[in-house]
This record gives structure tokens, sequence and C-alpha cells, in this order.
């Protein structure tokens, strides 16, 4: 089977630096799959790349099969790719339910059509579904700007969800969230897994949220995947430990 | 009712109060309230521009001048007014689209650089291609539209333009462009990563801001019945942008407000003769400086105390 | 023709050297307070008014000079910053560039309303070198010695001294400046009295050549602000190289090319360099803000 989303021998060179350095991994449909590693391993860079928003120096992004590599942002998203930022990005200015339309709005209809259909492109109740499986409904209509660091990240979430996505990539998403959130969040997540049938790619510093949502794990350290399998093996996997404990 | 609907109520309510003062005064305010829905249109179609889109641009008048000479130049020649607005707003509209190109490389200070250094090109445009513009000695004799050509008549005309123009902004707002044009100014790397075709949407805003500029000068030249370059420089331009600030950027009755603001306050200030300009850019600072979110936040702030005393 | 040539080349370089005062004064004041002032043009033609109108009184032009640099001081330097920057600056630089437009209209209304519109006679210097083929006129050699003088003298003031030094400092990085003990708002007031006094000085320089008019702001203005941008924004020696380059384009382009499009060649100038070199000739990249 095609994998959802192949990274082949991928390169990103900063001058003299390689932040990226032959990073190869592939991700199957409906897995988890975590991308953890010390502090400047490259991971950042490697997301970016992955999602258009800088051109990798060589190798080749491959989604369902096609080469990506290098398409712009909007282009990737309108193709079944999303994501999550590590720091907020949510539009402080629109209610969270209109930061919700926003988010899907693009994937309907054509640009025309959309300008004389409905204001809300047919969403409303989409975005109050998503509202209410990640219990935001009471702050509906609140300016995403005034809302908790915590809603504004559950917000963040549920926004790349919004336009039914194939596969989400998640930079940090446990950053900051408290820890009674981050049961719940987990949940969340887990469960937009399987049933809205998505993809997830994971960026996490913490472990234990690493452990208990991927499936799969790699660990990249100094630009390349040092190693790639189940959570448990690579958590215990001596290279890996070598790499953490080096920095 | 929701705000949106109070957004649109209010437009139209102004348009409204416009046309029965019209009826019940003088030919001089007639007047002023004719310049004030010109005002209104060109200030609106900036607010989408910068206000919403968040895309500076001091080229606005140049759009303006557009319209002008494309209704003063074509109205000779037998076309009818309807026709001169359309294409003066679809030349406008392409112009505006390569305004924008700019904006996809540079913005905010940059941007304003370069859209002020344009619109002095344009100034130069009006005033040495006399062939077509008439150079400094301009373009006089410009009629009305039959039905029209009475100060009061001209004046309905200019309400029923700006009442039409206030539903189609407040349609386009409120649309999913509208959330676009937003997402553009607040965060145009997450509207990206959302699927919003940030150079498309860019573009749009400034060809759609412009177009309104081009409608308005439309209605501007056979108002005053003569034109030339001057009134088309940089401080229409500048007085434009104060409106839409003054009034409140990114607010839908901004430009109604700061319009209001920039006819009205001048013709109060009166007995200060000779001094009303200075009074009137002091009395602009002093709003930027203590209302900065305009007219509107200032209403705004002072009905939601009204709300949290009762 | 090479007499022609050399006195184009010459008044080009003076007119240049003018701007590059005035984009000089306009740069600092951007790396200093973020005050991107778009009545500097206007903030040349005050002082000029002052040395006009205590010249009307039969006072001698050195007293005028005097008289403005006062002015200058304290309307255009410590006036404009407590009342217009400090305040507006809390909303934004955007939203404070946007005031010193309305500031623009203020002042050109008020030379209006105080002057009139008429363009007046400015003393200046006449006579000048004839060495048969070329003749370089007093004039603009005056303007260029005095112009380079200056600018010299304010580059080796921000560069050799303590305070010139505390005051880049505090323009780069004023967190930093804090730490090391700059007193960084004395330091700003002290950019923005600089500027004051760089206007002055272009005032004194560019009104034999341009006459006072109260509307001349907008011309000198759109000027500066491409030579500021030409050489390089976030540079004080670029304004320098950017205002010779473009009195020198300018001079000649209304020498030899229609005069009506004299003032396209600034714009055209400043919306290539924007698009294509928006670090200017000197500058350093820098990144863009999203």
């Amino acid at each position: 089977m095609t994998p959802v989303l192949e990274a082949r021998d991928l390169h990103r060179h900063f001058g003299g630096v390689r932040a990226v350095n032959g990073v190869s991994f592939q991700v199957g449909e409906g897995e988890i799959l975590g991308v953890i590693g010390p502090n400047g391993s490259g991971k950042s860079t490697l997301f970016n790349c992955l999602l258009g928003q800088l051109v990798p120096s060589a190798g080749t992004v491959l989604l369902d099969g096609q080469d990506v590599t290098g398409m712009a942002p909007a282009v990737l998203n309108r193709r079944g790719v999303s994501r999550t930022f590590q720091l907020l990005q949510v539009f402080p200015q629109l209610s969270a339910r209109e930061n919700l339309i926003l988010a899907g709005q693009e994937h309907v209809g054509s640009r025309l059509a959309r300008l004389f259909g409905r204001p809300d492109a047919g969403l409303t109740a989409a975005a109050n579904r998503m509202l209410e499986l990640f219990q935001l409904t009471h702050i509906a209509d609140l300016a995403a700007g005034g809302l908790s660091y915590g809603q504004q990240k559950l917000l963040d979430a549920a926004m790349a969800f919004m336009a039914g996505p194939r596969l989400v990539l998640l930079d940090e998403p446990a950053g900051g969230v408290n820890l009674t959130l981050l049961g719940s969040f987990r949940e969340r997540l887990r469960a937009m897994n399987t049933e809205a049938g998505a993809t997830f790619v994971v960026i996490e510093h913490n472990m234990d949220f690493v452990m208990s949502l991927c499936t799969r794990v790699i660990c990249i350290a100094e630009g390349k995947v040092i190693a790639d399998g189940a959570p448990e093996a690579v958590r215990n996997n001596a290279d890996v430990i070598e790499a953490y404990l080096g920095h | 009712m929701s705000r949106d609907h109070a957004n649109l109520a209010g437009a139209l309510g102004l348009v409204a109060a416009a046309a029965v003062l019209g009826l019940l005064t003088s030919p001089y305010i007639v007047y002023l309230l004719s310049l004030w829905a010109v005002y209104t249109v060109a200030a609106t179609g900036l607010n989408l521009t910068l206000g919403y889109a968040g895309q500076i641009s001091l080229a606005q008048a140049s759009f303006v001048g557009v319209g002008a000479y494309t209704t003063a130049i074509l109205l000779p020649h037998g076309w009818p007014f309807g026709a001169t607005l359309a294409l003066g707003a679809l030349l406008c509209f392409a112009l505006g689209v390569l305004l924008g190109f700019p904006a996809l490389r540079v913005q905010g200070h940059y941007l304003a650089f370069v859209t002020l250094a344009l619109a002095t090109i344009a100034f130069l445009v009006f005033r040495n291609e006399a062939w077509i513009t008439g150079g400094i000695y301009g373009i006089d004799h410009i009629r009305r539209p039959a039905g029209f050509t009475s100060g009061r008549g001209y004046l309905f005309l200019c309400l029923i333009v700006l009442a039409l123009v206030s539903f189609g902004a407040w349609w386009l707002l409120r649309s999913p462009w509208g959330r676009a044009f937003i997402a553009l100014r607040e965060n145009p790397v997450r509207a990206a990563s959302l699927g919003v075709v940030v150079r498309d949407y860019t573009l749009l805003a400034f060809a759609i801001g412009a177009a309104l500029g081009g409608v308005a000068g439309a209605l501007f030249a056979p108002l005053v019945q003569y034109i030339e370059p001057t009134p088309f420089a940089l401080t229409l331009s500048f007085s434009l942008l104060l409106m839409v600030v003054v009034g409140g950027s990114g607010s839908f009755l901004g430009p109604y407000l700061g319009a209001l603001v920039a006819v009205l306050l001048p013709e109060w200030l009166r007995f200060l003769k000779d001094y009303y300009l200075v009074t009137y850019g002091t009395a602009v600072i002093l709003l930027l400086i203590f209302f900065p979110d305009g007219l509107v936040g200032l209403a705004e702030r002072v009905l939601a105390r009204g709300r949290t005393v009762k | 023709m090479v007499g022609l040539l050399a006195q184009v080349l010459v008044s080009g370089l003076a007119i240049g050297a003018i701007y590059a005062l005035i984009a000089t004064g306009f740069s600092l004041l951007w790396q200093g307070s973020q005050t991107v002032n778009f009545a500097q043009g206007d903030f040349v033609v005050v002082p000029a008014f002052v040395m006009l109108g205590v010249r009307g009184l039969g006072l001698p032009l050195w007293v005028g000079v005097l008289a403005a640099l006062v002015v200058s001081a304290l309307v255009l330097g410590l006036l404009f910053k407590r009342v217009l920057v400090d305040p507006m600056l809390k909303h934004g630089s955007l939203q404070l560039a946007i005031a010193t437009m309305a500031l623009s209209i203020v002042i050109q209304n008020g030379l209006l309303d105080v002057a009139g519109g008429e363009a007046f006679p400015f003393p200046g210097i006449n006579g000048g070198i004839d060495w048969g083929q070329i003749f370089l006129d007093w004039q603009s050699l005056i303007v260029l010695a005095v112009a380079v003088a200056a600018v010299t003298a304010l580059n080796l003031f921000l560069g050799r001294t303590r305070t010139g030094r505390a005051i880049q400092a505090s323009a780069q990085n004023p967190q930093v400046a804090v730490l090391l003990g700059i007193d960084v708002a004395r330091m700003i007031l002290i950019t923005f009295l600089i500027n004051a006094a760089l206007v002055t000085l272009a005032a004194l320089l560019i009104s034999p050549i341009y006459l006072v008019k109260f509307n001349n702001g907008i011309g000198i203005g759109l000027s500066a602000f491409s030579a500021a941008i030409v050489g390089g924004f976030n540079q004080v020696r670029g304004a320098v190289v950017g205002g010779l380059v473009l009195g020198v384009t300018e001079t000649f382009a209304a020498t030899f090319g229609p005069d009506q499009w004299r003032d396209a060649v600034p714009m055209l100038l400043l919306i290539l360099f924007v698009l294509f070199r928006p670090e200017g000739i000197l500058g350093r990249r820098e990144e863009r803000r999203v």
C-alpha cells in the first residue's frame, strides 16, 4: 500500500549548517507517527520542508505517492494536509466559531460560488460539531484573542480538522497545555484519528504524551533519523538515549 | 439583530437620513451631502483594502482620478453615465490588481511608499498627458445624466449608488471572502496553512478597493462638473486614509463616519475663517491619539459602558 | 558639452547632498524610534519660513538661522516627539505614520494661512568659477561643501563619540542598551533634536534653489523618502549615498529629459528599489516581518 506521506532523502542546508541531512521515512494510513529528538536536531526544519514552508535543498516529499516537494502551503492544504503551530496561531479578532469556519471554507465549492453563497459557506453545523467535540461550545462567540491559552490551543487543533484532512502535522500540541487538560486533549486527538480516519505526524517534547498517543515513533538527531519503530522500542534504543544525554 | 445586520441597517439608515436632509436643506448642504456620499464610497473601498485586508494604500486618490477622468472623457462621446461608471470601475479593478503585486513582496511602510510613489506618477499622468486629460486646464462642462441634473437630483443618484455600494460591500465582507481578508490581515502564514491563497486575496483586496475608488470618481466628475489634476493629488489619498482611520479602520461604518467628519467638521469650523483646515488636522491628530479605534470604536466603548451600568 | 555635464553633475551633487541631510534625519528617526515621518519634507519648510520671517524684521540672516534652529529644536524636535510620537507609538508605528500625514496637512495649511500661497525668494550666493568651458556656481559648491561637512561630522559623532555610540546602541537594541546603563529615552530625544538641526540646515541650503513655498514639503519629502530607501532605510550612511544618487539622477533627467516628468524620477527609483533591492544600495537585508 502506498504510504500517505513519504520523505525520501530530504536535505535542507542553511549556509554551512545541515539542519536536515538525509531524512527518509514513511507514514501509513491511520498511523500516528511521533517525531522526537533533542533541541536543534532538525525537527522543525523537517516539518517546514514537509509543509511547503521551506523548499528542501534536496530530496522528495510524496503525498499518496505523488511528488509534492516545495508546493505552497495553501496548495498542500487543499490536497488534504493541515497543521497546527508550535506557537499559538488563531485569528484573534474572529470568534472561535468564525475561526473554525475560516479553517474549512476554502475547501467548499469554487471561490466565486463562495462569494455569492451562504456567508458561513454552509459550515456552521460542522463548526458547532467541532466546538462540541473539543468542548469549546460555551466560548463559540467570543473573540479568539480573549480566550485562555488552553482554549486557544484546543481551537488551534480543532481548526486543523475542519477540512476533513487526510494528513495532520501537529507541532508540539502538548506544549503549554496544563496536565488536567492534557488527558482529554489526547483523547480528542485519538478520536479524530479513528473517526475522521486522518493520519498524524506529531512533533512533541512531552515523552509521556508521545508514548501514550503515537503508534510509531522516529527519533531525529543532527538532521538524521537514528531510530524508527514502536514507541517503547525507540524510547529504550541506546542511540536515542545517547542522543538525548549527549545534549 | 446580529452585528452584521446592524451594520447594514446603520449604513442604509445614514443614506436615508441624508436623502431626507437633502429634501429639506439648502443647495450648499445638498452639495456637501453629495460629497459625503462620494467620499464614503471611496473610503469604503480603502477600508476594504486597509481596514479588512490590512494592506496600506496611498493610491486611492489615483483611482478616484481614473474613475473621474473616464466618466468626464466618455460622457461627451455619448456614453451613458452607467456605462462610464462601470468602465471606470473595471479599469480601476484592473489597475488595482497591478497595484497589489508590490504587496506580495513588501508590507507596512515599504508598501506605503510604493503606493505613494505610484500615486505621484498617476498624478503626473493626469497633469502631463493633456491630449486625453486636458492637462492642467482639465475638462469642464461635464454634464449630469438626464433626470439627475439638479443638485438635489444628483444627490439622490449619489445616494442610490452609495446604497448599492453599501449593500455590495456588506455582502462581500460577511461572505467567506471577508473572512479571508481578515485572515490575511491578522496572520497570512496561518491563513495559507488553511488553504487561503494569500496572493489571490491580496490582489482582490486591492482590486475591489480600487474599483470602489473608481465608482467614487465617476460620481465626483458630474458632481463638480469640472475636473483637473489637483483634487486627485496625494492630499486626497491622505484624506481618504484619515477618514478610514478616524471612522474606525476595519469597522463597516467607519468610512461613513470618517467621511462625515471630513465633510462636516471643516464646515462647522468655518467661523475660524482661514484656520479651519489646521484645526481640522489637529482635531484628527487628537482623535488618533486618544481614540485609536476611531469613532466606531469610541461609540462601541460608550455603548458597552452603558450596558454594564444597566 | 563637458562644461554642461560638469555643471549638471555639481548641481546634482549639491541638491543630492541636501536630500542626504533630510534623508539622514528621516532614517535616524526610523531607526531610533520606529517613526516614519511623512511630514519630513514639511519639516524643512518650517525653518525656512522662520528665517524669512526674522529677515523680514530687518535682522541679519544669521539671527534668522539661530531663531530657526531654536524653533526647530523646540517644535519639530521636542514637541513633535512628546505630543505626537510618544502617544501614537503606543498604537503602532503604522498608526504613527498616518498621524504624521495629518501633521503634514496641518503644517502645509498652517503655512498657507500665515504666509500665503506665493513662492518667496531666499537670499543665495551669486557668481561662480569660470574656467572658460566650465562654469561652476558658488552656490552649488558651497552647498555641497557644507552638506558634506555636516554629514561627515554627524557620522563621526555617531561612530566616534560616547553619546553617538549610545544612540546607535539604543536604536539597534533598546533592551540591551538599557542593561548597559544607557539612558535610552534621552538618546531618542537627541535623535529628534539632530533631525531638527538637519532639517534647519537643509532649509538654509535648499531655499535659495527651490524658493520658499507652503507646499514645497511634498516634493522635498518625496525625494528624501526615495533617497532614504535607495540608500538603505536602516543605515544612516545609506541615506547619504541615496541622496547623492538621487540628486544627480534627478538633475540629469531634468536637464536632458522632459521637465514635466522630473518628479517621476525619484518615484521610479523608489519603486524599483523597494521591489528589487529593499535593503538599498548599502543596507543589509532585514528579515521581513510577517
